[in-house]
């Protein structure tokens, strides 16, 4: 059939399955807006109010669905709004696929107005990005975009469409698959001999006495839970999760040890740091997770299983290196290995556990009138059984949340890892809202990074979307603060934030909006959030000045964190306001 | 400072990948990036034409010893637009740099002595003017930075070598 450019653009989404696209219009991209009218009736079109949100929208989108994610915007400003957004998806692996609008054939390259080179500016950000001049080209460009978007590791696909290439029209037949030159969804460079590798890894699994698995967000876009949970529970061993890899399996397993890292509880690293193997299932090694490179698990043997041949051997050296899908890898691995369990080793991992529970801010007898981060993750994990999506901001709430709410389900958290991009949870909830219409979705952000985003309250109250936004009022940008404070000399710099007052805020938008300010308060106030239907603004005003502990400063080994202060006896760092308290 | 720099090539860290990429517009664009982006240390890269006009194909040296070439060679696969990449460094390969020199003559002693030279390393003079010559030498590098060791004496004006090309033996 003959279609013009934009109708192909909307026939390609709608056959791969989306039937959502965030995006803004303009000038280069108006007619493909002009064909939306025709298609009303299959594809959503959210009107988001800034560009880079569409592109955090649909990358949540993809982590809450697994399908692609579309975000859409005109030349110049509106493509190059979209580029934080990219980048996330870039760094979190998430499929995306952006569409741009482009000026006219015969005007690029002569500064026309509002032209940007789109593909040059997202070279770096994107898996692929394509410049469509030729209205012949788009079908297959679209078909391939979606392929390249969502297959192997995924990441984000620009498509940047010239203004004719969408009026002119086409012969277009759907195109059902991609035969592509160069790229291959997998692509082991060379040979592997994979029974010899799975040989190899069996053998070292055989012989090991303080195994750790290290579980990340390639487990998610393999879809290898059951595979996973399976090679856990035969294998017995015990499982650190990256921030990302929280959700591949239940935190309250008896072999997840949960978050390793940076703000990983202590035990963790510990246990990290004492293994002499660590099985690494697609996740990458990234600083935060490893500390010093020099130190990390000197006595440990590795194997690394990842889709992207480019992260083995990275960061750190694989004795057993295999490129593949995790889900097909555990599939074959778990039945070459003993079904065992390590008693020694969890005596020793639950000792270092108990010496954390000790350390708990939860476990301290607090004044009535005093409300921290962590009492109002571990309110709102108990008022909703846990039973919601989160998506998180960046920052010490980030953090506080990873520590204090369980997740028990299914890729619970959606959050900003690799790039920690302020300003994610509020659109970030606003496109799970959209893959996940049946779930209760909580956004929980710092004063800092709701205000990057405050201008999409609009669009949850346009969208009608049931949303609770819970944002965490320390006054400060957080976690900035807390660098300054601790390695920083306690020289503040450009860290007090002043923020209006949210509730009146929330009810200029016509939303419900409330205030919590001491223990008491905030559960009230979580629990009348839940029973209205419809999306509520709560502001959870915290102790300003508290810091995430346990912490690895950078550069530092896993064994030489930063562990809570012991409560009540030594009132120190974050806990400086509890002196003042007291007096 | 020449003799530096041919110090530095007789080094036998260098790595050699021969990477096939889809004819495309900003496909070398793509390659350049990664180089930069991902900090790689390249000692040259040449782009050519092949049998197929769909397919060029790159030659890039790599300084192994501040680059991980496996790396490189993963990431460069990673491409979409690259449809192959080997490294050829210890295969048997046939290795080729062209490089024209420009040299001062001062009078036609310099002149006969320089041509003696060429002809030395079986290169040959490709145009003489009133104070200079030009020479033009194909091999491989190590053959280049020699007579380029032996021309220094007389004054070299200019040099442009193409950068390594390869092609395993076969
Ligand atoms: C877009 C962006 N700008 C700057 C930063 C650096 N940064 C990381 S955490 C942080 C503070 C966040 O403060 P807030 O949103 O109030 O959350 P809190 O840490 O207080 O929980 C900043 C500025 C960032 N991650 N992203």
């Amino acid at each position: 059939m003959k279609l013009t450019g934009a109708q192909v653009i909307w026939e390609t989404i709608i056959q791969q399955g989306t039937n959502v696209v965030f995006g803004y219009p303009g000038g280069a991209i108006l007619p493909t807006y002009d064909a939306l009218v025709d298609y009303q009736d299959r594809v959503h079109h959210v009107l988001v109010r800034h560009e880079e949100n569409a592109a955090l929208a649909a990358d949540a989108y993809f982590r809450a669905t697994g399908k692609v994610g579309v975000c859409m915007a005109t030349s110049g400003p509106g493509a190059t709004n979209l580029v934080t957004g990219l980048a996330n998806a870039m760094m979190d692996s998430s499929a995306v696929v952006a569409i741009t609008g482009q000026v006219a054939s015969h005007l690029v390259g002569s500064d026309a107005f509002q032209e940007t080179d789109v593909t040059g500016v997202t070279l770096p950000i994107t898996k692929h990005n394509y410049l469509v001049m030729d209205v012949n080209e788009l079908p297959q460009v679209m078909a391939e975009a979606f392929y390249i978007a969502r297959s192997g590791r995924p990441g984000p696909v620009l498509v940047d469409i010239c203004k004719d290439a969408q009026q002119k029209m086409v012969d277009y037949e759907p195109i059902t698959s991609v035969q592509m030159r160069g790229y291959r969804a997998i692509k082991p460079h060379g040979r592997q001999d994979i029974p010899a590798l799975l040989q190899r890894a069996k053998e070292l699994i055989d012989h090991a006495r303080r195994p750790v698995i290290l579980a990340g967000q390639g487990i998610k876009h393999g879809n290898a839970h059951e595979e996973f949970r399976e090679f856990v529970e035969k294998s017995g061993i015990p499982v650190a999760t990256t921030l990302l890899g929280i959700g591949v399996l239940s935190e309250d397993h008896p072999l997840n040890l949960r978050m390793m890292g940076m703000h990983g509880e202590a035990y963790v690293n510990q246990a990290i740091a004492n293994a002499d193997l660590l099985i690494a299932l697609g996740m990458r090694f990234d600083d935060r997770v490893t500390g010093n490179l020099k130190t990390y698990a000197k006595n440990a043997r590795v194997i690394h299983v990842d889709i992207d041949a480019a992260e083995i051997n990275k960061n750190v050296p694989a004795d057993v290196g295999i490129v593949g899908n995790v889900k097909d890898v555990l599939r074959e691995l778990t039945p070459l290995i003993e079904k065992r369990s390590y008693p020694a080793w969890m005596e020793q991992i639950n000792e270092w556990r108990a010496d954390t529970k000790a350390h708990d801010v939860l476990n301290v007898e607090l004044p009535e009138d005093v409300l921290l981060a962590p009492h109002v993750m571990r309110a709102i994990w108990e008022e909703t059984k846990g039973e919601c999506t989160i998506c998180t901001d960046v920052g010490q709430h980030q953090m506080w949340e990873t520590q204090y709410f369980q997740h028990t389900r299914k890729n619970q958290l959606i959050t900003s890892g690799g790039l920690g991009t302020m300003g994610f949870a509020l659109p970030a909830a606003i496109g799970t809202k959209f893959g996940r219409p049946d779930e209760e979705v909580w956004a929980i952000a710092g004063d800092g990074g709701f205000q990057m985003s405050i201008p999409e309250l609009a669009t949850v109250m346009q969208e009608n979307l049931n949303i609770k936004i819970a944002i965490i009022n320390n006054n400060f940008l957080g976690m900035v603060r807390q660098w300054q404070e601790l390695m920083h000399n306690h020289r503040y710099s450009a860290v007090e934030m002043w923020t209006p007052d949210f509730v009146k805020l929330a009810q200029a938008y016509g939303m419900c909006g409330m205030r919590a300010t001491n223990i008491k308060e905030a559960r009230e106030v979580i629990r009348r959030a839940r029973e209205h239907n419809g999306p509520v603004l709560i502001e959870f005003v915290v102790e300003k000045e508290t810091n995430v502990f346990p912490m690895i400063q950078p550069g530092k080994s896993l064994n030489e964190m930063t562990r809570r202060p012991i409560q009540p006896a030594a009132l120190g760092g974050g806990m400086q306001f509890m002196k003042e308290k007291a007096q | 400072m020449l003799i530096d720099r041919i110090e530095a090539r007789k080094n036998p860290t260098k790595h050699t990948l021969v990477a096939l990429v889809e004819n495309k517009p900003g496909v070398l664009n793509r390659v350049a990036s990664l180089m930069r982006r991902r900090n790689f240390n390249i000692e040259s890269l040449a782009v050519g034409t092949t049998e197929d006009p769909t397919v060029s194909r790159m030659t890039i040296v790599i300084d192994a010893s501040r680059t991980n070439a496996a790396l490189v060679e993963r990431n460069l696969y990673k491409l979409v637009n690259v449809i192959d990449v080997q490294d050829v460094t210890n295969l048997p390969t046939v290795v080729r740099e062209l490089a024209l020199i420009k040299v001062r003559v001062s009078d036609a002693q310099h002149r006969g002595e320089i041509k003696q030279i060429a002809d030395m390393f079986q290169s040959r003079i490709v145009d003489v003017a009133k104070e200079s010559v030009m020479i033009e030498v194909t091999g491989e590098e190590q053959k280049v930075d020699s007579i380029l060791n032996v021309l220094q004496d007389y004054g070299i004006l200019e040099v442009v070598r193409t950068g390594r090309i390869a092609m395993t033996r076969g």
